[in-house]
């Protein structure tokens, strides 16, 4: 008989330098409950535009199934490129500075590969999305965070940001308007950041995938700034503008040689982006524009009702100019984020997520998604009332 | 159009019954400018009438709606807008359109049998003198009226957490 094994015995020494996702516990408390309201989701309650659902099934009636260009179609490079042109006036050329990627997710990890030597330090500016700092240990980097304070609105401060690098520092990760907290940056903000990044001769990350949920004030594209395009990588995707999370349809925008490298790692890794959502993607930003501004429309009067709603219960909510979050203060309820969501979800029957998991300045805060029907949010709001009454 | 105004027509169109006080919410104005601005649209005509649209299939009542669409031979000095009025002063007739193309116009019947549209449509609209022909097609089935689809839409399943 041969020799029993544990399995565990077999997984590389880093993976334990990952922590669990803190998300992961909500999903498996929720699974099996009824009646529940969820605040919880980081993705549009819409459905995608019927157009573009459409565009993609003619397509696959075409019988267009196979692979693409490793940069993906460059019909949809050259959309959008046109596109940065138009909205932001900065130029990529659509044969060698974009790629197109299976969501955000797959361009953060190839861009932290393509530039992280081991040892090397990236700052991640927290609370912010839960991939970034896994993604820099798989890369053998080291994440250093760096927490946006509620005082400031959750911007981070150029001086902030100065004077957490070091000689090792590579790059900076920055993801405005922001998940969790609904910040966004003005351009003065982002300028004073452009001069850190020349000062110190780093690169910068920024994730801007909710670009198009804006409300108050003009989103600007961190690589349009004066001398800013060779030293950033832009990525964005159609996840939350267009209602297409489930497409994983993405791209990455930097200069050439940046795009290169992380080609070598997309090439043997992923090869393409699936072709189907690449179409629906190209037809998105032709004839998308109308429904954007739409359902921009609606979260925005979502984004009213919940903010007011929240304060109205004595939950203090800061005013977020962006993306579909809501992030008030709970730690006036005496007790912690933790515990407030777990006991909401268990006795209301309402998901939140707890605003440490996306940082240590998040805690104390709540993570509320208005990317849901106004009667949910409605209800939820009576129910958390009735949560914050009853303690 | 100012962004206000926008909004208030959006929410409104989408459900008639939002009050006041929830468009204030919705868009930080306050119930009293809210209230004012709706009066403003109602006086200039912007906002026509509340209306409800109702599945009567669904509640049992056995309408029967045709398309008629007729071609006109129009007269010396009078226009469309002439046999417009004519057709829709009757209250079988729900609406009536100027089209492009081969017919001119359009309108949407409604009555208790198909005889009677039938008997309508031969007695009171072909004998117009402006209508040179007629065209009558029933509607068999409403899909989606009025930008409501009418089918019952399929639920996709969601997750309830995600990052």
């Amino acid at each position: 008989m041969r020799t029993q094994c544990k399995p565990s015995q077999f997984i590389a020494n880093s993976m334990q330098k990952i922590p669990p996702s803190g998300i992961r516990k909500f999903f498996d408390m929720v699974s099996d409950s009824e009646d529940v309201i969820s605040l919880g989701v980081g993705e549009p309650d819409y459905v995608t535009p019927w157009h573009i659902r459409e565009a993609c099934i003619h397509s696959i009636e075409r019988g267009e199934t196979s692979y693409t260009s490793n940069y993906g179609l460059l019909e949809l490079r050259e959309e959008l490129s046109k596109h940065y042109t138009r909205r932001h006036n900065v130029y990529y050329e659509p044969e060698t500075e974009i790629l197109v990627t299976t969501g955000v997710s797959e361009g953060l990890d190839l861009a932290i590969r393509a530039i992280v030597n081991p040892g090397d330090e990236v700052i991640v500016v927290q609370p912010s999305y839960v991939a970034y700092v896994p993604s820099i240990i798989f890369a053998g980097g080291v994440p250093v965070t760096l927490g946006a304070r509620p005082e400031n609105d959750f911007k981070i401060t150029a001086d902030e940001i100065r004077a957490a690098i070091t000689n090792k520092t590579k790059a900076i990760i920055i993801n405005y308007p922001n998940n969790p907290t609904g910040a966004t940056m003005d351009r003065s903000d982002l300028e004073a950041i452009a001069d850190v990044i020349v000062e110190h001769d780093i690169l910068m990350i920024s994730d801007e995938v909710y670009e198009r949920l804006t409300y108050e004030g003009t989103h600007t594209c961190f690589s349009s700034l004066e001398g800013m395009r060779d030293r950033t990588i832009l990525l964005n995707g159609f996840s939350k503008a267009y209602a297409m999370t489930g497409f994983r349809m993405a791209y990455a925008l930097a200069p050439k040689e940046i795009i290169d490298a992380m080609m070598l790692i997309h090439q043997y890794t992923m090869l393409c982006a699936p072709i189907t959502a690449q179409v629906g993607a190209i037809e998105a930003l032709r004839n998308g524009e109308e429904e954007v501004e739409k359902m921009a429309r609606e979260y925005n009067r979502r984004r009213k009702l919940i903010v007011s709603g929240l304060n109205n219960i004595g939950l203090d909510c800061f005013n977020p100019r962006g993306a579909f979050y809501a992030f008030p203060a709970i730690s006036s309820t005496g007790l912690s984020a933790d515990e407030f969501a777990e006991r909401l979800l268990t006795e209301y029957k309402v998901v939140t997520i707890p605003g440490n998991i996306f940082g240590d300045t998040g805690d104390g805060f709540l993570r509320c998604a208005y990317a849901a029907s106004r009667e949910d949010i409605k209800e939820a709001l009576e129910r958390i009332g009735n949560f914050v009454d009853g303690l | 159009m100012d962004e206000q105004t926008r909004n208030i027509l959006e929410i409104l169109e989408d459900d008639a019954r939002t009050s006041p006080e929830e468009i204030a919410t919705l868009t930080g104005m306050t119930a009293d400018e809210v209230s004012k601005k709706i009066e403003q649209l109602e006086k200039a005509k912007i906002i026509r009438k509340y209306k409800t649209i109702i599945d009567w299939d669904l509640a049992g009542d056995d309408y029967v709606y045709a398309i008629i669409e007729l071609k006109i031979s129009l007269e010396r000095k009078l226009g469309y807008q002439a046999i417009a009025k004519r057709l829709y002063k009757f209250p079988e007739v729900r609406s009536v359109r100027l089209l492009s193309g081969q017919n001119d116009i359009a309108m949407t019947v409604r009555g208790n049998s198909m005889k009677k549209v039938a008997f309508f449509v031969a007695e009171k609209i072909a004998t117009q003198e402006q209508v040179q022909s007629t065209s009558t097609h029933f509607v068999l089935k409403t899909y989606k009226e009025d930008g409501v689809i009418l089918d019952e839409p399929e639920q996709v399943k969601k997750l309830v957490v995600s990052p």
